[in-house]
């Protein structure tokens, strides 16, 4: 499995994500510079956290013209396996890649915390090694995480069963108090219908060693990387 | 020459007395123009010129083994081993943060990154140490820093991890901001901002040009006033991302040998940096025009481009005939730069605008040239003594507690760490909320300690015992961590040093601070002065030195933290108690004075205490260490208990005459640490002790949700959170 | 020309600053306030043919960059500077 991690100005997630994938995988790692459209053969493409162009305007609003950005979207509709964290998150909405979009947290503040997530997709190349309904922990650091989209949009990804994670407490129950930003029904991660494309706030790179306080996120990446989803070409 | 000739207006407006003023033309032999006079008003304040300290800075040590490179740089480097080198300072940001606390603060963290950057290091923490006045009186300084610095360190994805939040009534009007940051580079690849090579360009990289800030550096060296309000421009908005970006390709710098040095460009703008860089090199000078700068506005004068402090700018000595690859890093980053001068060897600082010379001066003028000024110190009137015999019994030591913990110096600090990205980067292996936080090296199995200490309240009442117990706090905060320390960065923040008890004040404070690092072995090898804090000269701030210190462990595998685990586990006090409640926090909740003598401080005990503490934490005999410091020692068995989510129970405390019950529950004696131990570490732990001079008594056996002390009290763990961390959630 | 634009968010939306500002108000005395929602005002200068021009221009900037659909509405208003600076 070749990882593509995408790198914008003001990105910075992508060294940790490629420590992950390099160091504590082993797997094929390839940075992808925004300018470049060029995917280079990568068979999973994250855009990883940061502050893509400062978040001038909004989170993600001029990182998703980025030359590389055509690329991932013709990829992603060819079924390749894209991963967006956080920053990457909000431009993938910002994108169009995913509905919905990402605003300010309703305390207002930056937040930088250990969170419980309920897994609700266990059947995706991104979630495989997780048990159904298994409860993970995961940090989140950001100041605009709350999900947001209408009610019409948020019925249809209820339905089609598209929210792959959801804050709440230890036990797995999604409540008011386990929600960390005012995320429509603890929304904390989702797919799009075809389940390749994946958008989440909290950092599973972040998670992907023990001595970093957890390994939970190590399930992630190695779902994705023992996946058999391979691009067609058409 | 008539001196009388300038215009008081002028130099009031450039800060400089008649005085220097007089030193200025003998040198010159001639009067200065009005950019030449701008330049050396701002280089001559003293921000840029330490003129009021450095003769007194010179007694601090800063020389010892692995330091790579002392005071005299953007900043200081010692070797970590594994051929890695560790960079940091600390700075303050004082005066900007008075004003306009989220740019203020978030200048500063700016600043002092670039500090880091400009020595060819890679910025991997930053650490905060604040004090604002009393909440919520005082909440327009204190959010808007903590919003500042969370904004442009999160956006840098540099991760803050430590730092400290206290109140006193003296920074009501003045709040401190000082920065800390620590970067890693391989030592090879460690840089100094030296102009060497006479016709070597000088390039500008990052922001365009603007008018802001201009006397900035004039600004933080006076008291601010009512006038203050209009000098209002005086404080940049910071672009992080800007920064980000710089960082990155300063980083890619080094894959070509084409750079010969890189200079940040903070206080005094171009005209320091360029004369900074060139003042470390004999003989050097630079030539530069100003024409050539890029400009954020219309109408800029030479004064305006030479004196702009704007933010995210750095200069780049490049090999003559190699700027192109230099300009190419820069660019593919969507960086602007500019060749803008180059290196000469008349050491004068030359300033042309296209054709037109606008200013010629000498760079030993600029950075040496203010005369240093002479003051005589005077020790004020004693402070409030203590008597002992008159301060009401303990009554209640679980109530005490809770009140304690709920107060505003002691309660957590989650609300504000929570607020940083203390995770970014992946290294964080000891996140803030413990003593220490410890970053590790990636590629090897060290890791790096790192702190900040200062308590005011102790230098009011002895600024030369203050000093001191900072270091040892701070070294303290390193070694529960189960680091060696290494090396401090300092920060000295006082008052007006024109008023003789605030220089006596100073004096004595570098006197502590001195001695302490001589007796522990600790080199500075950079910091910071800050002076002048005092608006409108009626409300002086309390002497605030603030240490910052990293330390070093082999393998952070064996880190240690502070909470209590395992139920069981013998709770121990390592250290000896006295009746040090002067100047205690339990003096000041409980009793609502400030007085007395801080604790006295033993440095050689301290010293021997901390080398068992580190035998004993590589025997593996510790499962657990926590420093104990403002609170005393049940205020640190509180957060022991409270981090690791076991209690403790205790025998009733009955300390041995003279010590007084209060003085052995809440005394602040220096030198002391809370750990626990399995039972069957025991008796190697005693004899550890015993060897090491030091004593060492039992506080209780770890497990249960409560503490409780026989008969005395108990108090359930989550009534100590709820008075910590009350309605956080 | 100058064309100003001003982004809100969508009435759906909730507004943490908005709520946040509303209380501040109180605070103050101004307990009449029932309601405060915050946005973005954006100034952009152009050079344009026409006004009819313009507004297509600056119609096309707000909705492919300016604005987010998903949660801001936007409008605008165009003006002739008086004299164009140089």
């Amino acid at each position: 499995m070749k990882f593509g991690v995408v790198v914008f100005p003001g990105t910075w997630s992508d060294r940790d994500c490629g420590w992950v994938i390099d160091q504590v995988l082993g797997e094929q790692l390839q940075y992808l510079w925004h300018k470049d459209a060029d995917l280079k053969g990568c068979d999973c493409v994250i855009l990883p956290g940061g502050f893509a162009y400062g978040d001038h305007l909004r989170t993600g609003a001029i990182a998703r013209f980025a030359p590389v950005m055509e690329k991932v979207g013709e990829f992603a509709d060819r079924g390749g396996l894209v991963w967006g964290i956080c920053n990457g998150f909000q431009i993938l909405c910002e994108a169009g890649l995913l509905p919905g979009a990402l605003t300010r947290n309703s305390s207002l503040e930056f937040r930088c915390a250990w969170t419980n997530l309920l897994v609700e997709r266990n059947d995706l190349a991104f979630t495989k090694q997780c048990s159904d309904r298994e409860v993970i922990s995961v940090p989140i650091s950001h100041g605009e995480g709350s999900y947001f989209a209408d009610p019409a949009t948020l019925s249809r990804l209820e339905q089609n069963g598209q929210v792959v994670f959801r804050y709440c407490d230890p036990a797995g129950n999604v409540v008011a108090g386990a929600n960390p930003n005012g995320s429509l029904h603890n929304i904390a991660g989702i797919v799009n219908k075809r389940g390749n494309v994946l958008g989440m706030m909290p950092h599973p790179e972040r998670c992907s060693e023990a001595e970093l306080g957890g390994t939970d996120g190590l399930k992630l990446f190695r779902s994705v990387a023992e996946s058999a989803m391979r691009v067609l070409v058409s | 020459m008539k001196v009388e000739e300038i215009d008081e207006k002028r130099l009031r407006e450039v800060a400089l007395t008649t005085e220097e003023y007089r030193v200025i033309v003998e040198q010159l032999k001639r009067q200065p123009n009005d950019v030449e006079l701008g330049m050396l008003g701002v280089l001559w304040s003293e921000h840029c010129s330490y003129k009021t300290s450095k003769a007194l800075l010179r007694r601090l040590p800063s020389s010892g083994a692995g330091v790579l490179q002392g005071p005299g740089e953007n900043a200081g480097a010692i070797d970590v081993g594994q051929g890695w080198a560790a960079v940091f300072k600390i700075e303050s940001h004082n005066h900007p943060s008075a004003i306009e606390p989220y740019q203020g603060a978030a200048t500063g963290v700016g600043g002092i990154i670039r500090d880091v950057i400009a020595m060819g290091a890679r910025p991997i923490a930053l650490l905060d140490s604040l004090r604002f006045g009393p909440l919520p009186a005082s909440s327009h300084h204190f959010e808007g820093v903590v919003a500042g610095i969370g904004g442009y360190g999160n956006c840098m994805g540099i991760p803050t991890v430590g730092g400290e939040v206290f109140f006193d009534d003296c920074y009501a009007q003045n709040p401190l901001v000082n920065a800390m940051c620590v970067g890693l580079v391989p030592v090879h690849r460690l840089m100094r901002a030296r102009a060497e090579g006479t016709g070597n360009s000088l390039l500008l990289v990052g922001a365009d040009t603007g008018r802001d800030g201009i006397h900035g550096a004039s600004f933080a060296s006076v008291e601010l006033d009512e006038a203050s309000s209009e000098r209002r421009p005086a404080v940049q908005v910071g672009n992080p991302f800007l920064e980000k970006c710089l960082l990155e390709a300063c980083m890619d710098l080094a894959r070509t040998d084409a750079v010969v040095a890189i200079q940040d460009l903070g206080a005094a703008g171009l005209t320091s940096s360029v004369a900074e860089c060139a003042g470390r090199v004999e003989g050097a000078g630079a030539r530069i025009d100003v024409s050539r700068v890029p400009r954020r506005e219309k109408g800029m004068t030479p004064y305006h481009v030479m004196l702009s402090e704007s933010q995210e700018r750095m200069l780049v000595v490049v090999q003559r005939g190699r700027e192109p690859e230099v300009e190419a890093i820069f660019r593919a980053w969507d960086l602007t730069s500019a060749v803008i001068g180059e290196v000469t060897d008349d050491g004068c600082l030359t300033v042309v605008d296209g054709r037109n010379e606008v200013a010629r001066l000498p760079i030993a003028l600029l950075t040496d040239g203010a005369p240093l000024r002479r003051l005589t110190g005077v020790a004020p009137a004693a402070r409030a003594s203590l008597d002992l015999d008159q301060l009401p019994p303990l009554v209640d030591a679980g109530a005490s507690l809770l009140r304690l913990l709920a107060s505003p110096n002691l309660s957590s600090r989650r609300g504000v760490f929570r607020r940083y990205d203390h995770m970014v980067g992946d290294s964080t292996v000891i996140p803030p909320g413990g003593d220490a936080a410890m970053l590790r090296v990636k590629g090897t199995r060290l890791g790096i300690a790192m702190t900040t200490d200062g308590n005011s309240r102790y230098c009011h009442l002895d600024p030369n015992l203050g000093a001191q117990l900072a270091v040892a706090e701070a070294a303290r905060n390193i070694v529960a961590t189960g680091a060696r320390p290494l090396a401090v960065t300092d920060c000295l923040n006082l008052a007006n040093p024109d008023r003789p008890e605030v220089y006596w004040e100073l004096e004595e404070t570098i006197a502590g601070l001195a001695q302490a690092c001589r007796d522990l072995e600790l080199p500075i090898v950079s910091g910071n002065v800050s002076l002048y804090n005092d608006a409108s000269g009626s409300s002086p701030i309390h002497p605030t030195p603030v240490v910052g210190m990293i330390g070093l462990i082999d393998d952070y595998g064996r880190r240690l933290q502070a909470g209590l685990h395992h139920e069981g586990d013998f709770v121990l006090l390592v250290g000896s108690s006295h009746n040090d409640l002067g100047g205690s926090e339990y003096l000041k909740v409980e009793h609502d004075r400030v007085a007395g003598r801080p604790p006295a401080l033993d440095l050689a005990r301290e010293k021997a205490t901390h080398k068992l503490m580190l035998e004993a934490a590589g025997a593996d005999l510790l499962r657990s260490a926590h420093d104990c410091a403002e609170g005393g020692m049940l205020v640190a068995l509180a957060e022991c208990c409270m981090l690791g989510g076991v209690g403790v129970r205790c025998p009733a405390l009955k300390p041995e005459a003279p010590v007084r019950v209060d003085a052995a529950f809440f005394g602040e004696s220096p030198g002391r640490f809370i750990v626990s131990v399995a039972s069957r570490a025991m008796p190697e732990m005693q004899t550890l002790a015993r060897r090491h001079r030091v004593e060492i008594s039992l506080i209780g056996l770890a497990g249960g949700d409560v503490i409780e002390f026989e008969g005395q009290f108990r108090v359930s763990i989550a009534a100590m959170r709820q008075a910590w961390e009350g309605d956080l959630i | 020309m100058i064309a100003r634009v001003v982004v809100t968010p969508k009435p759906l939306v909730n507004d943490p600053q908005g709520i946040t500002v509303k209380a501040g108000l109180a605070t103050l005395g101004f307990k009449e306030v029932s309601d405060v929602r915050i946005g973005k005002y954006i100034e952009v200068r152009l050079d344009a043919a026409s006004e009819h021009e313009a507004k297509q221009r600056v119609e096309a900037m707000c909705r492919q960059l300016l604005a987010n659909h998903v949660i801001e509405d936007f409008r605008f208003e165009i003006e002739t500077e008086a004299s164009p600076k140089r």
